[in-house]
This record gives C-alpha cells, sequence and structure tokens, in this order.
C-alpha cells in the first residue's frame, strides 16, 4: 500500500476540494439530512411558529397586525363561547376516547379469536376508518337531520314506537352525544385494529402458563392480556387523543358548532373567527390554547403509561 | 401558447378593424395601456352560463381592446382568503370580483373607480341606494369597487297552500305572516326558517326579523345598537313565529331548507331563485310538479324600515393598486356592465344574479317566467350586513358569528329570555366593534 502510494505521490492532493468535501462525513450526514429538515422547517416549524406569533397579534385578514402580548387570550379568558368551546372540546375527547377504547379493545379481543373469514372481517372493520371523515360526517348529517333521518323514520313510521322524529341536533346535550356517537363509530377501527395487532404478539405460553396455574378467563385477561398490551395502549391512546382533540370536519359539517354554539370545539372555534370571521389573531390563540392540552395528554401517555410499573405489576420496577 | 397567440392576432385584427371606423376605438378613448393584459379572480359560477357568458363577454373585451384577459374561478369558500392575500402581498390578479364586504376591508389598496361608476350610473339609470352603498367608501363619495350583482332571499312558498291557509295574497305585515304561519302549521304544511349556524339562509331570516321591527346591530356611527326594544320586540315576535316551524329547525344549515322544501315538507321558506329552479327542472316528475306551485314573495316590511328588507350575496369588483394596467381593469369593468354584455349576462343567469343599476331592471330576463319577478327588486329591498353602520370588518365578523342567528335562536329555544338575549348579542357584538 505504501509503495503504491509512493509511486503516484502527486495523485492524491488533485483529487478537487469537492470530492474531499463529500467524503467528509459530518458533512455528507448534514447534506443528507438537508432535505428532511427543510421539509420540516418549512411545513411544521415555521407554520407552528407563524400560528404562535399570530397569536399575540391583533391581525386580521385585511391587515397584519401589531405585537399585543396576551391581549387575545385574556380576551378569551372572559368570552363564554371560547370556555364552552373548552369543556366541549375536554368532554368530547374524553368520552369519546373511552368509547373507543372500550369497544375498540372488545372489538380486538373479539377478532383474536378464530373467526370464520378472519381476514374479511379484519379489512371490513377498517372501512369507518378509510372513508374519509367528511363523507362519512355527511352520512351522520343525513342520520341526525331532523326531518329525513332514518332512525326517526325506523321509530315513527315503520315501529311506531315514537310520536315525533327525533330531534338530536336541536338542543344542546342531544348535539353533543350525537356528535361523541359519530366520533365513537369513526374512531374505533384505529383502536381496534391497533390493539388486535399488540395481541397476536403476545406468545400462547402465557395463556398456558397461567391457565396452569388455575387462572380464569378475566384473571387471564386483567395478568396477562391487559400488561402485554399496555406498551401499545400507549401509543394508541397518545394518537387517538391527539386525533380526537384537534376534531374538525365531523363538527364543522354536522352543527357548524350550533346550535347556538353548544357544540363548537376549539378547532372549529378557532376556524370560525380566524378565517370565514377575518380574526385571525384570535383564531390564531385558540389554536394556541390547544397546545398546553396536546402537550399534556402526550406526557401523560409517555411518562405515566410507559412506566413498568404500571405495565407489570408494582414489584416490578 | 398558440392559443394565446392566436387569440392575440384576433385581439389585432380587431384593433385595426377599429381603428378604420370613424369612431376611437376603446383602447384609444380609455388611454389603456400598451401591451396590457389582466387577471381576474371571481367566484366559480352559480349556474353554467354564468361562466361561460362571462368568459364571452371576456373575450369580446379582448376583441375590442386587444388587452389578454385570464379569468381564475375559486370556490366560495376560497374567494375571500385569496382577496386577502392579493392585498396582502400586492401580487396576484389585478381585478378581484370579491364578496359584499371585501373592498371595504381593502379599501386603501384599492384604486379609485369613481368616474367609472358614475358613467354607469348616468347611463343606466342610476345605482340603487344599497349598490352605492356597497360601491363607495364609507362616508365619502369615492367609488372603490364597482357591485356586479346580487342575489337576494324573498320568501319560496307553495301557493296552493297558502290558499288553502285563506290567503289570496301573501301577508305584508307581520301580523298577516304570523297567522299564515299558524295555519300552515294547522294544516301540516308548516313554515321552516333556518336557525342552525346556516349563514346564508340563517343570517337571511333572522336580519329580516330584527330590521323589519326596527332594530339593527350598530347605529350610523357604529355604536352597538342591537340592546333595544325593537329587538326584544322582534324576538318575541320569533318566538311566536317558531312555535309555527316544523320541529328541528334549529339544527338547520343553509341546505337543510331546500331538502325539506323539495321533499314537501314545509310549505313556506326563504331561499334564493336558485331553490325554484332546482326543483322546477327537476328530472323527477314529482319534485317537479312542485315547481308549478311554488311562488316568490317579499318578506312582510313591518313598521322598522318602511319597506321590505332583506339581505342578498352581493359580488362586488374591486381594482387592486399594485396592477400595472389601471386604465385596462376600469375599462374591462365598464365593458362588462355595458349592456350589450350586461344584460346577456343577466339573461343567461336567469335571475341567479340580479342588476345594482336600475336600468337593466327593464332587462328581458324579468319577463322571463313570473314567478322569478319578485327578484328583480332584490337591490330595492337589500340592506347590507352591518346595518345602519360601516361595511367594516367587524361587521363581517359578527356575521360570521352568528350573533345575530343564535340571539334570536337562543330565544326560540327557550335558552334565553328575549332581554338576555338582546344583552348578550350586544356584548358579543361589541367584542368586534371595540376599536
Amino acid at each position: 500500500m505504501t509503495i503504491a502510494a509512493e509511486a503516484r505521490p502527486t495523485t492524491q492532493p488533485e483529487q478537487s476540494w469537492l470530492v474531499r468535501l463529500f467524503d467528509y462525513k459530518p458533512f455528507l450526514i448534514f447534506i443528507c439530512l438537508l432535505p428532511a429538515l427543510g421539509l420540516l422547517l418549512v411545513f411544521l416549524s415555521y407554520p407552528l411558529g407563524l400560528g404562535i406569533w399570530l397569536a399575540f397579534t391583533d391581525t386580521r385578514i385585511g391587515r397584519s397586525g401589531i405585537f399585543i402580548g396576551f391581549e387575545n387570550f385574556e380576551s378569551l379568558w372572559h368570552d363564554p363561547v371560547f370556555i364552552t368551546s373548552v369543556w366541549n372540546t375536554l368532554l368530547y375527547t374524553g368520552v369519546a376516547t373511552v368509547g373507543k377504547f372500550g369497544l375498540g379493545l372488545w372489538l380486538a379481543l373479539l377478532l383474536n379469536n378464530h373467526l370464520p373469514f378472519k381476514s374479511l372481517l379484519r379489512a371490513l372493520i377498517l372501512v369507518p376508518w378509510i372513508v374519509p371523515t367528511v363523507l362519512s360526517a355527511i352520512a351522520f348529517w343525513w342520520i341526525y337531520d331532523p326531518q329525513f333521518s332514518i332512525i326517526s323514520y325506523v321509530l315513527v313510521d315503520v315501529l311506531g314506537w315514537r310520536d315525533t322524529y327525533v330531534d338530536f341536533l336541536g338542543s344542546p346535550w342531544p348535539a353533543r352525544w350525537s356528535l361523541i356517537a359519530a366520533n365513537v363509530w369513526r374512531g374505533i377501527p384505529f383502536v381496534a385494529i391497533s390493539l388486535l395487532a399488540g395481541l397476536q404478539t403476545i406468545s400462547p405460553a402465557l395463556y398456558e402458563a397461567a391457565m396452569l396455574d388455575g387462572a380464569n378467563a378475566w384473571q387471564r385477561f386483567r395478568h396477562v392480556t391487559l400488561p402485554m398490551l399496555m406498551p401499545i395502549l400507549a401509543i394508541v391512546l397518545t394518537f387517538s387523543v391527539l386525533f380526537t382533540f384537534t376534531d374538525f370536519q365531523l363538527v364543522y359539517a354536522i352543527t357548524r358548532g350550533g346550535p347556538i354554539n353548544s357544540t363548537h370545539l376549539m378547532a372549529t372555534l378557532a376556524f370560525q373567527r380566524g378565517i370565514p370571521g377575518g380574526q385571525l389573531g384570535e383564531g390564531a390563540a385558540i389554536a394556541v390554547a390547544m397546545i398546553p392540552f396536546l402537550v399534556m395528554a402526550t406526557l401523560f401517555s409517555y411518562f405515566a403509561l410507559a412506566r413498568r410499573k404500571w405495565q407489570q405489576g408494582e414489584d416490578n420496577d | 401558447m398558440s392559443i394565446s397567440r392566436r387569440d392575440v392576432l384576433i385581439g389585432g385584427a380587431g384593433l385595426a378593424a377599429g381603428a378604420t371606423l370613424a369612431a376611437p376605438s376603446i383602447a384609444q378613448t380609455a388611454n389603456i395601456e400598451k401591451g396590457a393584459t389582466l387577471r381576474v379572480l371571481r367566484p366559480t359560477k352559480f349556474v353554467d352560463p354564468d361562466q361561460t357568458i362571462f368568459n364571452e363577454n371576456t373575450e369580446a373585451f379582448t376583441k375590442a381592446t386587444g388587452v389578454q384577459v385570464r379569468v381564475d374561478y375559486a370556490s366560495w369558500e376560497d374567494l375571500r382568503p385569496q382577496t386577502a392575500v392579493t392585498a396582502n402581498t400586492g401580487a396576484g390578479p389585478d381585478v378581484v370580483v370579491g364578496w359584499a364586504d371585501d373592498p371595504h376591508i381593502f379599501a386603501d389598496k384599492l384604486i379609485d373607480l369613481t368616474a367609472v361608476a358614475e358613467d354607469l350610473g348616468k347611463k343606466y339609470g342610476g345605482w340603487y341606494p344599497v349598490a352605492e352603498k356597497y360601491g363607495k367608501k364609507d362616508k365619502t363619495s369615492t367609488w372603490i369597487s364597482i357591485p356586479m350583482g346580487g342575489s337576494g332571499g324573498p320568501a319560496v312558498y307553495r301557493e296552493s297552500w297558502v290558499k288553502e291557509a285563506g290567503f289570496d295574497k301573501f301577508p305584508t305585515d307581520h301580523a298577516g305572516f304570523l297567522d299564515l304561519c299558524r295555519k300552515l302549521k294547522a294544516k301540516g304544511h308548516p313554515a321552516g326558517f333556518a336557525l342552525g349556524n346556516a349563514v346564508g339562509d340563517g343570517n337571511s331570516f333572522c336580519n329580516w326579523l330584527v330590521w323589519s321591527h326596527g332594530g339593527y346591530m350598530v347605529d350610523e356611527n357604529n355604536k352597538v345598537a342591537i340592546n333595544s326594544k325593537e329587538t326584544i320586540e322582534a324576538l318575541k315576535y320569533a318566538k311566536a313565529l317558531y312555535e309555527t316551524f316544523i320541529p328541528g329547525t334549529l339544527s338547520w344549515l343553509d341546505i337543510s331548507n331546500n331538502k325539506a322544501l323539495t321533499a314537501g315538507e314545509i310549505g313556506l321558506t326563504q331561499n334564493g331563485v336558485s331553490l325554484y329552479f332546482s326543483i322546477k327542472n327537476s328530472k323527477d316528475e314529482k319534485t317537479a310538479e312542485i315547481g308549478k306551485d311554488l311562488n316568490h314573495a317579499p318578506m312582510p316590511i313591518g313598521a322598522g324600515v318602511g319597506r321590505p328588507t332583506e339581505t342578498a350575496l352581493v359580488i362586488n369588483a374591486m381594482v387592486f393598486k399594485h396592477t400595472k394596467f389601471p386604465n385596462a381593469a376600469k375599462e374591462y369593468l365598464r365593458f362588462m356592465m355595458e349592456k350589450e354584455q350586461y344584460d346577456k349576462w343577466l339573461t343567461g343567469c336567469f335571475g341567479y344574479w340580479t342588476q345594482p343599476l336600475k336600468g337593466y331592471a327593464q332587462s328581458k330576463v324579468w319577463e322571463s317566467d313570473p314567478k322569478i319577478l319578485v327578484y328583480r327588486d332584490t337591490w330595492e329591498r337589500a340592506l347590507w350586513s352591518g346595518y345602519k353602520g360601516a361595511i367594516t370588518e367587524a361587521a363581517g365578523t359578527v356575521n360570521a358569528e352568528y350573533v345575530m342567528v343564535q340571539m334570536v335562536a337562543s330565544v326560540c329555544a327557550g335558552q334565553a329570555t328575549p332581554e338576555q338575549a338582546a344583552a348578550e348579542a350586544e356584548r358579543r357584538a361589541k367584542r368586534y366593534y371595540r376599536t
């Protein structure tokens, strides 16, 4: 090797600086990361940063604003419509998540059994999740329509159990429950399929061992299935909470936040004020107000649910 | 590319032809800049002819002046954000046929259109007062935009059912209207007006309700004035009226009344002329039959304004200062509003758009079908959102926030007394009228 190097001592320095630069590992890493970094910066960091900046200005659609500190947030704090939207969002997220997880887990356990047409069934289960949200929202809008609801039709005209059509969306609480039901219907497949994947990674040997120890079905679920499922549960829960908390399309298509603002979520209110209402600053402030909730939900899932103690029992640190 | 070159040739030929005539061509008289080209942005079509004829008229302009014009059509939701981006960046289309309020929001970025507007006014019987309100900068006589068309929302009703309820003519006062609604309900053909977050129909009904009783959101000096005894009267009336509606109107969105009327579920609502045509031209025979029984009437007058009131969806054309060819842009708008072009457009749109210039009330379109005659006078009845104040951002926000609609809806739902609802509306409006 040394002989060879000596034989052509002049060739080495003649390598252009470009070649040397590209042989330099840190530079190469930097270059390869650049596209991804660029995309992140342009399409994620910049809009997020801009959104946060807007929240502290009085920008409107017609003109750029000036920095006004926390004025938007103070004004929102005294706005009953905003406060209602926060409660609605928490209620919507809380109840819908519990619903989705309860039913999703149940569905996953059922699908984990040996059933005829197993693959077909699993594919069908995904349908509500695959259909674009707007389409399912429109379907639910018809289902909840005060005049043309299929449910009302069946109850009144076919079965004769009621005299009047059901007013799903006309008053606050029924409207809220109707929207939550639609969201749960849409969210179940994601939870069910994800948990099913988790269930299939659990070794049957564990169940056999438990059975040999005399564990009944509930004990097997509580002490084998659930702990083994915890890691994936934490991830799925995080995603599900994030999706539900930021939901927009269902509410916007079905009620527009009505009746009388009783179903506004933070996302729909932010849009209404920001774009049709032209108050970009205030809209951004509402959107920014969602961030603390989202961060808290994420932290909770990651740090609390991912703890080994929770997953594998008290004395297994 | 070859298309545009051919168009240039055609335009050149047109120019040459114009030059040979004794009269000077439009391009010369209007001092159109050499080599001018224009980009125009407008909302997407209402009906097919809307776009076809608009494009034909634009081509005629190119032929007459040699100015190349590209027209882009934006969806209704996108038009406003796109107008805003144009205004804020100082780039993009030269002419925007935007929504009613937008020229007032971007007023300082627009060129003065006074000369064009005044010429058109003189030539075509004058502008309706509301058109002047939409066109002129607040409290000045400077025109910043040319209102091009409006779509009204009078009452739409089933003629035979109204007759059956004992009314030979559609009532013109509040008491008669309430009586009609009660009788319609008793006959099983109730009225239905949107009270959900329906930006078009909800505001249309609730604005009429408050205006016709003498209430208004803000006074002439933009001071919030909704919490008045007139408003409270209006809300009491609304509550009584609501009892006669088909159930579920609190959750109605813009399309709900169309569905209900088309299905024969309701006998009376409020809408643009589109509903009549969609029913009349329906392929379903039973639905088309309903079309024969439909008719339109102005909503009752009341003591408020002393004339019928209505909310109209208005398109308002503006020219941005960033255009390199202001003369060409002005001339384009003038050309589109001239009889040869405008009347053709109006007629082709079957009354979907209505004229802001009084002279076009004589247009053939209003003789084409007696049932759409009511729409002819849309601009005589129309008031703007934010009446009696200026057309401002605040007015737009209050409209988008459904302040008026929710005030009425909360009383109808029994969630608030008329007094509470009016006070709440006042509080909400003040949030945006604060500066």
